[in-house]
């Protein structure tokens, strides 16, 4: 197994913390793991990206330009990255600020109220665990008990009193997943 | 084993530093390698292992830092981004020409001038052909993974009192930005008073004790005097080229083409390897790990066993010039590459592959 | 009277330090480097430091001090003798480094290494030999050089409008919180020679106290480059450098503590 996801917003969307949890749930799970961003002036108040694959085997390139799954949170990603997704691969965005949606008809499209349910929850910063909730619905590649260890591992200690509602913010992604077309 | 973590690559460089026993790291910030200082601040290494860590002025002054710690026996280093290390080129030759040991990490950016902060590879004549005036080497290690970042630290500075020899580890802003689960190690003390003097007792300038003076210097005006001085660097080199050449060679058993690429094009290569495999073509890899010494025997050996070599770069085509002096006119030898920042796609290294060196 | 009975330890009324080697300087007739040179000896030996002491010499005429002076050296690319000793000191607290710098290396290449060591505050002592002229490379203008002064690169006399003005680098320093003792002394009579030796010996106590940088610029001759004889030489000195270089201790203090200045 290898999945090759790019998770695409802007800076302060927690793009970046979202593919260091995941990476590290795969850890967890004795996965190989990359985790490769976008770097330099763009990540200033800009667009943010950041590249995580999950394999079970020794992982080569770890800067790709196609993309088993792209999760895009803002329309400046999604005119960048629609077009990255391999042929059957998997598309999960936030319809909050999108004004084109996803055009191609050979990929798995899915849509998360991110923005909205993070709202709803109170907390404006569980937004990237719920699109993360989203995806492992999606593609249920690690276990929710990995996840949690992984949040363990990727938070620093004083933050760690955040992890129940960081898990309550994932399973509510998990359940307020919206399939557009499979 | 030791302790597991998700780390980025400069994180990496910091933490292997401390945890080996480094006396001192002296810095300029310089993206895409800044988080190796910024890691070191946060550490407070001071605090747990009494490493020193000092922000200099500049990259000229940091680089002779480590000229002035190198030569009181201490295990120093410094890291910067291609800019930087045109900056240190004065002070690198200085080292080399002192006989002094130390660890420069450059995490490329493409140039020339101030260029991008994207990843590149096109400081490789600098590093191998050696960046400052004068003839000498570095000892030139470049990793592929963000292991290799840990791995090569220590190794570095073994290298480098070993041969009493400046080291360099090239890498660039993909490895150094790249996360990866990496095994770090376990911690090694800093090198005691008495170490010093086991290992460094003959040149090391610790204060003139019961011993004629120390003198750590790269001048020498008598020409003849001179001449000898560069006779026993070059027989150093030479050692070094006999005893420390490193690589790794993937599915070159069957092989009827070579890709030659190191560091993070070695990387997208493997990608390109399962591309190109899937089509039926047998392709296999050279990746050197040290640059100098370059591994240019085994090159050598494998032109007689395969119809052609590719070299791939994120530089202009620097290495493939090592490889063609290796393979001497055997087989084609063959550049690929995407520069001034930009990361070739594995795709687009088979179709060089394909229209460069198979035909068609 | 026989010579040998002269000859006794009770009869000594000089002795060559051992700190200093028995190599021939190089330096010219004149130069006030092997006067430097022989008082920096001694105070090391008076002090009995030499083990402790480590020395970065620069490039110019003091290129070759490590032939001098009897203790461990390391020897500078141009300008850089306050990072080495950056360096040493960061990582052997315990000793005593000076840094030993013309004009060329400390107040034109080097201005970077040499205001930033001290801004820092490095616990080092600073010798700056200013002639006002480059020796080494044969008599050219230096960041001192006064103005009207002819060089080799100067043959008019040094222009305001071309060069700019001369360089009063210990000035400069002294206004870091990082120095604690500055001062410009002289070698040209055994008066100056006396007072420039009470300056370093007590640079090299601050030193060993830890109070931070110590810099003493000697207002020195160069006969060669400035092309009039050594006794000349002086009286030029004397006339023409004094009155822009004035001698005594510009700065006496503790070494500034940060936090005053630090963020509310």
């Amino acid at each position: 197994m290898t999945e090759e996801i790019i998770i695409a917003g802007f800076g302060g969307q927690g793009v970046l913390s979202m593919g260091k949890i995941l990476a590290y749930s795969g850890i967890m799970q004795d996965q190989e793991v990359a985790w490769f961003p976008s770097y330099g002036p763009e990540m200033r108040g800009g667009t943010a990206n950041v590249t995580v694959i999950l394999s079970d085997d020794r992982i080569s390139s770890p800067v790709l330009h196609e993309y088993d799954t792209a999760i895009i949170l803002n329309q400046q990603s999604m005119d960048k990255f629609e077009s990255s997704v391999k042929p059957g691969g998997v598309l999960l965005y936030d319809p909050n600020g999108i004004s084109r949606h996803p055009e191609r008809k050979d990929i798995k499209v899915y849509r998360i109220e991110g923005t909205r349910l993070a709202a709803e929850m109170g907390n404006p910063k569980t937004f990237n665990m719920i699109v993360l909730g989203a995806y492992l619905k999606v593609k249920p590649l690690v276990e929710m008990e990995n996840v949690k260890k992984g949040l363990e591992k990727s938070l620093p200690a004083r933050h760690h009193k955040l992890i129940p509602l960081n898990i309550e913010a994932i399973e509510k992604g998990c359940g307020e997943l919206e399939t557009v077309q499979e | 084993m030791g302790e597991l973590r998700l780390m980025k690559g400069n994180e990496v460089i910091a933490e292997a530093a401390i945890r080996c026993g480094c006396d001192g790291y002296f810095g300029y910030p310089i993206t895409p390698q800044s988080e190796v200082m910024e890691t070191l601040m946060i550490r407070r290494p001071w605090d747990e292992t009494g490493m020193v860590v000092l922000q200099a002025e500049s990259e000229v002054a940091s680089i002779n830092m480590l000229y002035g710690g190198a030569s009181t026996g201490k295990k120093v280093m410094t890291s910067s981004s291609s800019p930087g290390i045109s900056l240190m080129a004065e002070g690198l030759s200085y080292l080399a020409g002192a006989e002094l040991p130390c660890l420069v990490v450059n995490v490329q950016r493409a140039g020339p001038g101030l260029g991008t902060i994207q990843p590149s590879q096109a400081d490789y004549f600098q590093a191998v052909k050696g960046c400052g005036h004068g003839d000498y080497k570095l000892i030139v290690l470049a990793p592929a993974s963000v292991q290799e970042m840990n791995d090569f630290v220590d190794l570095g500075f073994e290298l480098a009192f070993k041969y009493k020899n400046p080291a360099m580890i090239l890498t660039d802003g993909v490895i150094g930005q790249m996360m990866e689960k990496v095994e770090l190690a376990d911690f090694k003390p800093r090198w005691t008073k008495e170490e010093i003097q086991a290992n460094c007792g003959d040149w090391a300038c610790t204060g003139k004790k019961d011993r004629k003076r120390h003198v750590s210097t790269s001048l020498e005006l008598d020409s003849e005097l001179m001449e000898q001085n560069n006779l026993r660097f070059q027989a150093k080199y030479k050692e070094i080229e006999e005893n420390e050449v490193r690589y790794e060679m993937i599915d070159c058993e069957d092989a009827d083409y070579i890709i030659v690429a190191f560091g993070s094009a070695a990387r997208i290569c493997q990608k390109s390897m399962q591309i190109a495999r899937e089509q039926g073509i047998k392709v296999g890899m050279l990746r050197p790990i040290t640059l100098f010494p370059f591994p240019t025997k085994t090159i050598e050996e494998l032109a007689g066993k395969v119809k052609g070599f590719i070299s791939v770069e994120m530089s202009a085509g620097q290495m493939v010039e090592d490889v063609k002096l290796a393979v001497n006119g055997k087989v084609p030898v063959e550049y690929f590459g995407r520069y001034g920042g930009v990361v070739p796609t594995p795709g687009e290294i088979v179709d060089a592959m394909k229209q460069k060196l198979i035909g068609g | 009277m026989d010579i040998k009975d002269i000859i006794k330890p009770e009869n000594l009324v000089y002795d060559k330090t051992k700190v200093l080697t028995d190599n021939v300087m190089h330096y010219c007739p004149g130069c006030s480097h092997g006067v430097i040179h022989k008082i920096l000896a001694e105070v090391i030996d008076e002090m009995g430091i030499q083990e402790e002491t480590i020395g970065v010499s620069p490039v110019g005429c003091s290129v070759l001090a490590y032939n001098y002076l009897d203790i461990d050296w390391l020897e500078a690319a141009h300008g850089r003798a306050p990072a080495l000793a950056t360096g040493v000191v960061r990582l052997n607290p315990e000793k005593y480094v000076f840094t030993y710098q013309g004009d060329g290396d400390l107040a034109s290449i080097g201005t970077a290494e040499i205001m930033h060591a001290c801004n820092r505050g490095e616990n080092i002592v600073v010798i700056f030999v200013n002639n006002a002229i480059y020796g080494m490379t044969g008599g050219q203008m230096a960041p001192t050089t006064l103005v009207g002064q002819v060089t080799a690169t100067t043959p008019y006399g040094r222009e305001l409008d071309l060069h700019g003005y001369p360089l009063k680098i210990t000035e400069l320093v002294a206004q870091l919180p990082g120095t604690s003792f500055v001062t410009r002394q002289s070698v040209q009579t055994p008066a100056a020679v006396r007072k420039t030796k009470k300056a370093i010996k007590k640079a090299f106590a601050n030193v060993g106290q830890k109070k931070g940088t110590q810099f003493v610029e000697v207002v020195s001759t160069c006969s060669s480059g400035w092309k009039i004889s050594p006794v000349a030489s002086n009286k030029w000195m004397e006339t023409n450098m004094f009155p822009f270089y004035p001698l005594g201790d510009i700065k006496d203090s503790e070494k500034e503590t940060a936090d005053k200045f630090k963020v509310q």
